[in-house]
């Protein structure tokens, strides 16, 4: 190490964000001591600790680090950068359980409302953003920029671009899910689904998203690799889409800059097709492409095959891209919304089985010449089921989107059931199946603690998910039937309290099926920490390896 | 009065006129790369990329 003797100095990176930390941290003082409501001055003193904590780590890390940053490169191969990996990984699990939790829990609402406990903080309304907040952007987000960062590097051969962005993303972006999730149960929310926070949360979002963008985009760009791997045009397609996403639904004009209320720019029909345009490409584009990334890197990579068709890979990404944008009006059958739109919504909903499947048998197909591999590793069967989840929901996802059918599920539990038999059997096994892979890989573990809690966490989650669905299959079908039902006088049959009732069986059921998806939740954490605390290491630290001669 | 034949104009045109046989030609231009026989050899290659160690 005879560089060592340059003189070590702070990066302006080091210096600026430290700098923008400590104005942050008084402009959050500044805030909430002029706070207009409760929950905009607690916001603000999270922010103020927040970012004077970010002050004293970037200080403390810069005394403490060498002169020298990490280098590019380690007898000639890539020193990846696999800290934010280990970051985003645990994350990912804690607020797994957490909205698992959650979830389980306004389900037993749903069954006993007594379980409201007639607070505000716990009622339903407060409970179910914190729920799908929850699974969706923290444990899912969390998920996809582990996976992300681990897979744009090993793909591209190159270190993560940056040295403090890759954690400004991974921790400010569990920042905004920390504000996100105490303002739901604070009350504090725009009420549009699946983008409930306020301005002061989407605004902050939208920097850490743009860094996220930034640190994809230049670690591509300083590949060692000449192709581009398919994942990473998932990823890259989920990352500026969701940015589009998020810039057009959200801009609204705050009532104060010292409060958490704000109205919404757009207004009426123009709002709801904004709300569902975002709503449905948050489905196509954080839920679909981002995890179709990791279909495409950690099926070829646990069952050892290449990829079935690169192809199909290539005419099935650009289709989903150029399709799925156009779904969202099927939300808005049978409202405000002109037909036009709403035929149009439901016509490229019904296009998209093609691209859906095509991505389904790619993934299936990798397979072939390694079927055997499903018996003995169940690692590799939960992506594979994950995939076959992936086949189901995209199938029933158009078919729902039909106005005929849509006119005979909207509203009901039909609707809750598809939802998670693509969330808990597609998102949710794809994302257990990475996690079970990448934390051996990034804790450089020979391999799981144990294989055995894996097949009991499968069985587990299989048996939660079909009795989730099918319950509301059920559910919702009875609900939507019982609704439109007429007696021969021309008057409705059932009251809206009697469809209630009849749902009651069901919800139970559902519930236990929630329960059983978060005990094996539960089992796969147990697992995974042990893997990282007692696991034997599997190769000694790369800087120790010489040359043998 | 904003003249007629502005840059603008004609590009605003033509993207709200013609922007289905624009996007449809782009996609036909992509799957045919995606078949073309002669690069089958570098998709195969790719397939393999998450197997290939450093």
């Amino acid at each position: 190490m005879s560089a060592s003797s340059t003189a070590k100095s702070m990066t302006i990176g080091e210096s600026g964000l430290a700098l923008i930390f400590a104005v942050t941290a008084f402009l959050c003082v500044f805030a909430a001591a002029k706070a207009l409501d409760p929950a905009f001055a607690f916001h603000a003193s999270l922010g103020a600790a927040a970012s004077a904590a970010s002050v004293f780590v970037i200080l403390n890390r810069y005394f403490e680090r060498p002169a020298e940053l990490p280098p590019q490169e380690i007898n000639g191969r890539p020193n990846y950068n696999l800290g934010p990996v280990k970051f985003a990984s645990f994350m990912a699990m804690f607020w797994g359980i957490a909205g698992f939790t959650v979830g389980l829990i306004i389900a037993s609402q749903l069954a006993w409302p007594w379980l409201n406990f007639d607070l505000p903080w716990t009622s339903f309304g407060r409970l179910r953003p914190l729920h799908t907040s929850a699974v969706i952007f923290a444990f899912g987000g969390n998920v996809l920029l582990a996976t992300s960062f681990y897979v744009v590097q090993r793909t591209c051969r190159t270190r993560l671009a940056g040295d403090l962005a890759p954690w400004f993303v991974v921790v400010g972006y569990n920042f905004f899910i920390l504000i996100a999730g105490t303002g739901y149960l604070l009350g504090v929310t725009q009420s549009k689904e699946y983008a409930e926070p306020e301005w002061y949360s989407d605004l902050w979002l939208t920097i850490v998203w743009v860094t996220y963008l930034l640190v994809f985009l230049v670690t591509v760009i300083k590949r060692k690799e000449p192709h581009i791997f398919v994942a990473n045009w998932f990823y890259l397609a989920f990352i500026v889409t969701i940015a589009v996403l998020h810039l057009g639904n959200n801009p609204a004009l705050p009532v104060s800059l010292l409060g958490s209320k704000s109205y919404v720019a757009w207004g009426g029909v123009q709002d709801a097709m904004f709300q569902w345009w975002y709503g449905h490409n948050a489905v196509g584009f954080f839920l679909t492409a981002g995890f179709l990334a990791i279909m495409y890197y950690f099926i070829p990579k646990r069952a050892e095959r290449p990829i079935y068709s690169y192809r199909l890979s290539i005419i099935h990404f650009w289709a989903l891209i150029f399709l799925y944008i156009w779904a969202g009006p099927h939300h808005l059958h049978y409202t405000a919304l002109p037909d036009w739109a709403q035929t149009l919504g439901m016509t490229f909903s019904v296009m998209l089985w093609m691209p859906s499947w095509g991505g389904m048998i790619n993934g299936l197909m990798t397979l072939s010449g390694a079927w055997d591999k499903l018996r003995t590793d169940p690692v590799l069967r939960m992506l594979v089921v994950s995939v076959a989840f992936y086949g189901m929901s995209t199938f029933e996802g158009p078919m729902m989107s039909i106005k005929v059918v849509n006119s005979l599920s909207h509203y009901t539990d039909w609707t809750i059931g598809h939802v998670h038999s693509g969330a808990l059997g597609w998102v949710g096994f794809v994302s257990f199946g990475a996690l079970y892979c990448l934390v051996p890989w990034a804790w450089n573990r020979r391999g799981l603690y144990s294989l055995k809690l894996v097949n009991w966490h499968f069985w587990t989650a299989t048996l939660g998910i079909v009795l989730y669905i099918s319950a509301m299959w059920v559910s919702g079908i009875l609900q939507g039937l019982m609704w439109r039902s007429y007696t021969a006088l021309g008057f409705l049959e059932y009251s809206f309290i009697e469809t209630v009732e009849a749902m009651h069986p069901f919800y139970i059921i559902r519930a236990a099926g929630g329960a059983l998806f978060l005990i094996g939740s539960l089992i796969m954490a147990y697992n995974l920490w042990m893997t990282v605390r007692v696991g034997e290491a599997e190769v000694e630290s790369p800087v120790a390896l010489q040359p043998a001669e | 009065m904003k003249p007629i034949l502005a840059i603008e104009n004609i590009a605003s045109s033509l993207v709200t006129t013609l922007w289905t046989p624009i996007f449809v030609a782009i996609f036909i231009a992509i799957v045919t790369y995606a078949l073309w026989p002669r690069n089958q050899a570098a998709f195969d290659e790719a397939a393999r990329m998450p197997l290939r160690e450093d």
